[in-house]
């Protein structure tokens, strides 16, 4: 394990950010309306690009690793993708065409990174592609039956598949299967016929709390779930759940490690790592 | 003695608050590109609304505590055991409410808002009792001369 390194590049809170394929670059907005790039020099890091073009602040940054593109969400409704220009040395903005009424709240490249899903406020979940016919990115909205809020959204590796965890206290796994784009999927444990809009898995957080945070693990067969309430779930498809209650504050964040291993990190500043035994987790 | 009936009061109102402080940033559902404090807000969304708690170490003393998907509000009664103390009492109060534009400071320096709160709380008490006090000395000095023109 390489030991941490601290960087202090602002004297503010990060809201949100995302590192390139071999994390040589970062991108992070400083609670404000504007995305910094910084590169990594030696020891430190450099800032090199400020991305000014959202006049909110920004909710989510994602930074797809093999065609090297950004997407970035923001309060002011818009999502714009950015492309690196290397003839300029510049990143150019896109704006996309979302159709939403209220803030965007987080924003992730799907695994091919032909589409994205952006979770808003306005109830809805746009999954965004590529229109080639005119040239810009355009959306599709998964409505159904989002009460609240949508906080965080994780991709299936098979890239049709959706989970979205929202302020109504429910997690739920969509298919965001788009014609003409994707290809159609082999069968999952999740389902194997899924059309566009599809609930494949519904799971309650049970005494209340918003989902902060969805995740699948590698393999797709499992998606884990924090609640406000400090409660980590894993839902496997069909309806199971197991959910370890903890004394601590809530989690915000969750990745799997392995099939076995998740790592938390939330409002008690210390990350944990939950390891799934035999006889759970 | 008081101390010591102080501190639980004081710890369970020091660990409601840190939990209730996991707040976030979040955009109105309601008004589009407006970022209310949730509980403030009149036309907030039932969800993101915790319901409120009371903690009270007896009928003269608690606080009320209103938590919210991203802000929080928080009353505490200040004892008010005899008239006197509720005369003070008002008057403090007062003096603090006509001052509280500037009370900005809470939202700008980066000092633990939890220990602050608690701080906050532990002084108030004090110093009421402390005014309490210094009044009715200077009651004492008043009758003392006053009546010292009949002897």
């Amino acid at each position: 394990m390489s030991p941490t390194e601290i960087h202090q590049l602002n004297f503010g809170p990060i809201t949100a950010h995302a590192f390139n394929k071999d994390r040589t670059q970062v991108a992070v907005c400083p609670n404000n309306n504007e995305v910094q790039i910084y590169t990594k020099a030696g020891k430190g890091w450099n800032l090199i690009h400020t991305l000014a073009e959202h006049d909110k602040l920004v909710t989510g940054i994602d930074w797809a690793p093999e065609s090297n593109r950004l997407v970035t969400s923001s309060q002011d409704r818009n999502t714009y993708v950015w492309n690196f220009d290397t003839e300029t040395n510049e990143w150019k903005p896109t704006l996309v065409l979302l159709r939403i009424n209220r803030a965007a709240t987080f924003v992730r490249w799907s695994p091919h990174e032909n589409k994205f899903a952006v979770a808003s406020g306005a109830r809805v979940i746009a999954v965004c592609y590529f229109d080639e016919e005119h040239n810009w990115w355009t959306s599709k909205h998964l409505k159904k039956p989002i009460r609240s809020t949508v906080l965080s959204l994780d991709w299936h590796p098979n890239n049709v598949l959706l989970a979205a965890g929202s302020a109504d206290f429910k997690a739920r796994v969509f298919s965001a299967f788009i014609k003409g784009v994707d290809q159609k999927p082999p069968p999952t444990a999740w389902g194997d016929k899924l059309p566009f809009n599809t609930i494949c898995g519904e799971f309650s957080n049970g005494s209340g709390g918003w989902i902060h945070c969805v995740a699948f693990s590698p393999s797709g067969d499992a998606l884990a779930f924090s609640g406000h309430d400090s409660v980590i779930s894993i839902a496997y498809p069909g309806g199971a759940i197991q959910s370890v209650g903890l004394t601590s504050l809530p989690y915000l964040s969750l990745i799997w490690t392995s099939e076995k291993n998740i790592i938390a990190a939330g409002y008690d500043f210390t990350p944990v790592l939950f390891e799934n035994t035999n006889e759970g987790w | 003695m008081r101390s010591n009936t102080l501190r639980p009061y004081l710890a369970a109102v020091r660990s409601t608050l840190t939990a209730a402080l996991c707040v976030e940033n979040f955009s109105s559902q309601v008004a589009e590109r407006h970022n209310n404090p949730e509980v403030e807000a009149r036309l907030s969304s039932l969800e993101v609304v915790v319901n409120p708690l009371t903690i009270s170490r007896n009928k003269h003393e608690k606080v009320l505590i209103e938590p919210s998907v991203n802000s929080i509000r928080v009353s505490i009664k200040i004892k008010q055991a005899d008239e006197i103390e509720r005369i003070l009492c008002h008057k403090f109060t007062r003096f603090m409410m006509i001052r509280a534009e500037n009370f900005i400071i809470l939202r700008r320096k980066p000092i633990i808002l939890v220990d602050f709160i608690i701080q906050f709380m532990e002084e108030v008490d004090k110093e009421i009792s402390e005014m309490k006090l210094s009044l009715n000395t200077r009651a004492r000095t008043v009758a003392e001369s006053y009546l010292l023109q009949f002897t």
